[in-house]
């Protein structure tokens, strides 16, 4: 996964203008803080504060899920992986893409009909509800963790590109600000802002690589094989590797193999993601839910049109060789281009979209994994589901927004100039193991039980996160040549406990964790029928489910 | 079909019993059928599809690199297939739902709710 890497080159070489960059970040920082302060407003009760009193529409909320889903690494990350690697990059847009139809086809409608606020309501909810929210508040900030530690390093790689810092001090402040700005807006706008956000997100981001995308297109004369052909005549002699599969993945028999790992975490993940299933809370009802996958697959999927020519368009346009010496790296491949084709100011546009791509993405994340300490551990663990005000739930949700935000600004600083590359495919394969197999069995299987969920999702996050430490993406990777670091995260080549073969864990995990959840449910009796008919039929009919707060 | 409800999120009361007698009407049986009846054959469908496509990407090199017109090798475009396919299951389910699953669930809904009131 070390296309999708977003930490920085130490090599010192920015484009453009900092100070347009800049200019344009802050405008759009408070352009967002005002829209999040009036949205503010309506926040008084737990429904306004984690699902948005459900008040947005199907539409609304398609466009916002896209704005949480395309991180930096979907953006930077894709478009450089096709630059540098070509037709491999493209693969993981397509496994990023098709995903969501496990969460339109099996997911999002039931859930949203069965739950309130958090993927455990509709995991313990025919089940002993104590060990299995913890169990599922417990997958939920491990995959939010890893996913904000990813994109809050990628801030600070970011800059040295973008904003000329190029000192540890300088993008540990940026990593900072960053989680400061986005502590306020989870803190103020609640879910409604976090929303909004990722709206404006998501339409500047779209935009972006629509006008890129374009331009790109309309240099060749809308040609996209003569853009493929001046990609491969300057991609020098693996040039003509761009256009085929294989140059990243199909290396040797273990890569191969990795490759099928990483695909079925990626297919298998979205659907349970925390941050995305607690979207489809935001909408009054199930259909609408329905409309929001839809416009999301729709976004999502051109959007990643865009990026193939994008990428393809840094290889033709800027080159693999300068995108490689960039600080960033691949990541620059998209800014670069944006530089190439319209100057100080595109960049400087596209490198705001970028920062702002990392704000809503970090936003979403923490809202979800407060919302799940708060409502999970702390209403229903802790205080057994009664007593709690819901006043004093929603408090506890922002301290703990503060709290993760807080934590997750030092995991960025520690993780700065690491090799953090895979914590985004950790987050979809703990996600793939730990979470979506059970949000199946408890939707679909009848007989299915506590203890089925509980094996299955400690064992899947346990299996994936053990098979991780001891796999090359943290120990044991050799140098490339010339070099004395390892590609490890840790990068001292005589370190290796490595016993792992493949960076990703999800063709061993995702397959255990269906299994255990089928082995504890077997060798336990405990069954709830009266639960199980009162799920189904709220699942399919929508009966008893949450409605929208009239304001 | 009623989107909001006065006075808070509370959504009203269903009892257990209701439930348990709508599960097992002939019409909750019917609309639970032609959920699983289009979900799990479109499921089935794509996973196999992408998968079949990840294996070609990741076996038949010499296959998917095959130029077909230009620079268009047949890997980019069974690529952009499965754009086309994700689009397409998506349309399709869409309409079957509207069509076959929303008016059944409405009708068990407006009746369980009803009844609650």
């Amino acid at each position: 996964m070390t296309a999708l890497g977003t930490t920085a080159g130490l090599a010192a070489q920015t484009v453009g203008e900092p100070a347009v960059n800049i200019a344009i970040f802050l405008v759009f920082v408070a352009v967002t803080m005002v829209i999040v302060y009036r949205a503010s407003r309506n926040n008084a009760t737990a429904a306004d504060y984690y699902a948005a009193g459900r008040s947005f529409t199907g539409p609304q909320n398609g466009i916002a899920i896209s704005g949480d889903y395309l991180s930096a690494a979907s953006f930077l990350g894709i478009a450089g992986a096709i630059a540098i690697n070509g037709y491999d990059g493209f693969l993981y847009s397509i496994g990023f893409l098709v995903a969501w139809l496990v969460a339109l086809l099996l997911v999002a409608e039931l859930l949203r009909n069965t739950g309130r606020f958090t993927m455990a309501d509709v995991l313990s909810f025919r089940m002993r509800q104590k060990p299995v929210r913890t169990a599922a508040a417990i997958t939920t900030l491990a995959v939010s963790f890893f996913y904000l530690v990813a994109q809050m390093a990628g801030a600070g790689g970011l800059v040295a590109l973008l904003l000329g810092v190029e000192s540890k001090t300088g993008q540990g402040v940026t990593i900072a600000v960053v989680g400061v700005v986005m502590i306020i807006y989870v803190l103020v706008g609640g879910m409604k802002g976090t929303t909004w956000v990722q709206i404006i997100k998501a339409a500047l981001l779209i935009t972006g690589a629509f006008i890129m995308t374009a331009w790109v297109l309309g240099k060749y004369g809308l040609n996209l094989s003569s853009l493929m052909g001046d990609a491969v005549a300057k991609g020098g002699e693996t040039g003509p590797a761009l256009l085929g599969p294989g140059k990243q993945f199909g290396l040797t028999g273990t890569s191969k193999l990795d490759f099928i790992s990483l695909a079925l975490a990626l297919v298998l993940g979205t659907a349970g993601l925390p941050h995305v299933l607690m979207r489809f809370y935001t909408v009054p009802t199930a259909k609408e839910a329905r409309r929001s996958v839809v416009w999301a697959i729709w976004l999502i999927g051109i959007f990643y049109l865009f990026t193939l020519v994008l990428g393809y368009g840094a290889g033709a346009l800027v080159g693999p060789e300068k995108i490689l010496a960039a600080p960033g790296k691949a990541n620059s491949a998209a800014p670069l281009l944006a530089y190439e084709l319209g100057g100080t100011l595109l960049l400087g546009i596209i490198s705001a979209v970028a920062f702002a791509t990392i704000l809503a993405v970090v936003a979403g994340l923490t809202i979800t994994a407060s919302a799940s300490f708060a409502h999970d551990v702390y209403a229903n663990v802790i205080h057994h589901g009664k007593k709690t005000s819901e006043g004093s739930e929603v408090r506890v949700a922002r301290i703990t927004a503060v709290v993760i935000g807080a934590v997750s600004i030092v995991g960025g600083i520690l993780a700065l100039g690491q090799n953090i590359a895979f914590l985004v495919a950790l987050a979809f394969a703990v996600a793939a193991s730990a979470n979506l197999p059970t949000i199946l069995y408890s939707l679909y299987w009848r007989r299915f039980n506590t203890r089925g969920a509980l094996w299955s999702m400690y064992g899947g996050l346990i299996s994936c996160v053990t098979l991780i430490i001891f796999s090359p993406v943290v120990s044991g990777k050799p140098a490339p040549p010339g070099t004395t670091d390892s590609l490890s995260m840790i990068k001292d080549t005589s370190i290796d406990f490595h016993w792992f073969p493949l960076d990703n864990p999800g063709i061993v995990s995702i397959p255990l964790a269906f299994f255990l959840g089928w082995l504890g449910t077997m060798t336990s009796k405990d069954h709830n029928e009266e639960k199980y008919a009162e799920m189904e039929v709220r699942a399919l009919t929508g009966a008893g489910s949450e409605k929208a707060v009239a304001h | 079909m009623s989107s909001s409800v006065e006075g808070g999120p509370r959504p009203p009361e269903v009892s257990a019993n209701a439930y348990t007698e709508i599960q097992g009407s002939q019409r909750f049986q019917e609309l639970k059928r032609r959920h699983r009846n289009i979900a799990f054959p479109l499921a089935g469908l794509f996973l196999g599809w992408y998968f079949l496509y990840v294996l070609l990407a990741d076996y038949a090199h010499g296959f998917m690199s095959h130029k077909l017109a230009g620079n268009i090798t047949v890997g980019l475009v069974l690529g952009l297939l499965q754009f086309v396919s994700t689009f397409a299951i998506t349309t399709i389910y869409v309409s079957y739902a509207n069509k076959h699953l929303d008016p059944l669930a409405e009708e068990l809904r407006d009746e369980l709710e009803g009844g609650a009131r």
